[in-house]
């Protein structure tokens, strides 16, 4: 027999069991949300600059006509930028993070630098360019020089890459290290030829991130003087240049329609090169993780 | 092995060792030029603008007659853009890592979790485009009278911005919630809601804060978003719907021209840069110091 009660109790509970689902619902919903915002932001540049992207485009400097306008310019200065940056930031970086672990005492210096690393990977990137003006365009000398963006470029990804690296060499097991070592190697010889090889996925996956931020980044170019309008190719890393972030923030500042055209199939090969580098670090980490 | 060849090896680690330390101490190198540069240039400009004009001033015009230096209105158009932050990301992220965590298979996960990496991977001079062209003609259809270039519309993509972010330091605070906690609420007859909202989120509470701190501080420090879509108008408002400018955007304003090395409008760079480097600063501190003094650590 149902009394009174145990009525009221099973109508709280459908209440709650309905509150339940109803909330369960909502954060799909809104995850949802999350995805289909990445859906029409890549829609809708697709849709703006499809159109525009061939192979005229990809071989032509930048115009004041939109029909004759192209990244040439802005495509080949990128790729100056990233070489001189990781040629930079990767041993810097990956040395580093070697010290850190495998070398470093623990002792307040360490922890300086470990909690100074953390704070710099926080610091806004125009902070960076900032400093990259300050210090190597006026202070050094170096003009809007590529060698100048790189440098600033380099300290920015640095903070990244150490972080990465360190995390995948901490994940090398110890009893790697002691085997070595009871057979007679000495430190650097235990990290070049054990540490480093298990480790190198994880370090790679890690560099391969930080050179998309760097191939993303525009403030700290902007900072720095990288120029809007260039139509020659850097021959030299004191050479002047422009960047393909660079080249899209100008054509979207501009007011016309056909403009913004032009930054989409600007943003179309920028976004390009980059899903091409994720692949490749997903790659990287899936055959590390096979071994 | 002969000892004059061991010794030599002995050598070579060390100087290895030391090369290996500067590489590490390169990043306090950095930090040190970074306040450096930024405490002198500051110091020569408050030798011309007062202290008190500069951080309590309410006009800041340094390229137009008659300058004025008060960084409250660059101060205010940061905070129009924080708030987004506070009204988008924060809830959504919330509830994207209650997703996340507490009912989505792992079919599901593998598909959010790229998705959002890939959101946080996009470089902010997209979301800038994304902004005029989408967002911004979105919300004029709605209110008319919205300015060209506005707060709103840059918020919103911020917010957008730093979602990944906030929902992935977020998934991550709930998941360190045991899963004992969860089973205990779920045996004295909780719903899903409830162990939710009363047991898994208080738990992972400090973890959700700090993400909101550490999510305010990179809405703070970003900078293409804004300039692209919220203006170059140093304005003392709280009106989301017109033209503003953010501290980042007038160093970009700025950067943008020819500006002479030594001249009050180039240190104004370095005073603006200084209050951005301090507060995010203290911000990140403060977040990461919330995340470690408030970890609930179970056994």
């Amino acid at each position: 027999m149902t009394t009174n009660k145990d009525l009221v109790t099973s109508q709280r509970l459908r209440q709650r069991q309905a509150k339940a689902t109803f909330f369960k619902y909502f954060c799909i919903a809104v995850t949802g949300s999350a995805v289909l915002i990445l859906g029409i932001l890549l829609y809708q540049i697709i849709s703006d600059g499809y159109r525009w992207v061939d192979w005229q485009f990809m071989t032509s400097y930048p115009s004041r006509f939109p029909e004759k306008a192209g990244i040439l310019s802005a495509f080949v200065g990128t790729l100056w930028l990233v070489s001189l940056t990781a040629l930079l930031a990767i041993p810097t970086g990956v040395l580093a993070a070697i010290y850190l672990e495998e070398y470093a005492p623990k002792n307040r210096w360490t922890q300086l630098i470990e909690v100074n690393i953390a704070n710099l990977a926080g610091v806004p990137s125009i902070v960076f360019g900032i400093l990259g003006l300050a210090l190597f365009v006026r202070f050094m000398g170096l003009n809007r020089s590529v060698i100048a963006g790189a440098m600033t470029m380099s300290l920015l990804i640095l903070p990244v890459i150490i972080i990465a690296a360190k995390e995948a060499i901490r994940a090398i097991p110890n009893s790697l290290r002691q085997a070595a070592f009871a057979l007679g190697a000495t430190r650097w010889q235990v990290v070049r030829a054990h540490v480093l090889p298990a480790a190198l996925p994880g370090i790679l996956t890690g560099i391969i991130l930080a050179l998309s931020r760097a191939i993303g980044e525009t403030a700290p170019l902007i900072m720095i003087g990288a120029l809007t309008y260039v139509a020659f190719l850097p021959e030299s890393p004191m050479d002047e240049f422009t960047a393909l972030p660079i080249q899209i923030f100008n054509w979207t500042a501009r007011p016309q329609e056909t403009f913004h055209e032009l930054a989409a199939g600007g943003i179309i090969v920028l976004l390009g090169v980059l899903l091409l580098m994720n692949a490749l670090a997903v790659y990287i980490r899936y055959r590390g993780s096979k071994s | 092995m002969t000892a004059l060849s061991r010794k030599s090896i002995r050598w070579g680690e060390s100087i290895l060792e030391r090369v290996f330390f500067l590489c590490a101490f390169l990043s306090v190198i950095t930090t040190a030029v970074v306040i450096f540069i930024l405490i002198r240039e500051t110091l020569i400009f408050f030798e011309s603008v007062s202290v008190t004009e500069f951080l309590f001033g309410t006009r800041w015009t340094p390229l137009l007659e008659p300058k004025s230096y008060g960084i409250l209105p660059l101060v205010a158009g940061t905070a129009l853009i924080v708030v987004g932050v506070a009204l988008l990301a924060l809830p959504i992220g919330v509830a994207c890592a209650v997703f996340l965590s507490e009912y989505a298979s792992a079919r599901a996960r593998s598909i959010i979790k790229p998705t959002l990496e890939i959101l946080a991977g996009i470089p902010t001079v997209v979301y800038g485009f994304f902004a005029l062209t989408f967002v911004t003609p979105l919300i004029r259809n709605f209110i008319p009278d919205t300015q060209v270039f506005n707060a709103a519309s840059a918020a919103i993509v911020v917010g957008i911005m730093v979602l990944p972010m906030v929902a992935s330091l977020c998934d991550d605070a709930l998941r360190a919630v045991p899963q004992s906690l969860r089973h205990g609420a779920y045996s004295l007859g909780a719903t899903s809601f409830e162990v939710t909202t009363r047991v898994v989120v208080p738990a992972g509470l400090s973890g959700i804060f700090a993400a909101f701190v550490l999510a305010v501080s990179r809405a703070i420090g970003e900078t293409m978003a804004v300039t692209l879509a919220a203006g170059a108008t140093p304005n003392l408002t709280l009106n989301p719907l017109e033209s503003i400018q953010t501290m980042t955007a007038y160093i970009v304003q700025v950067s943008l021209g020819d500006t002479p090395a030594g001249s009050l409008t180039y240190q104004t760079l370095f005073a603006v840069a200084t209050v951005l480097f301090a507060t995010t600063l203290i911000l990140n501190i403060f977040g990461t110091w919330i995340m470690r003094r408030f970890r609930e650590v179970y056994e």
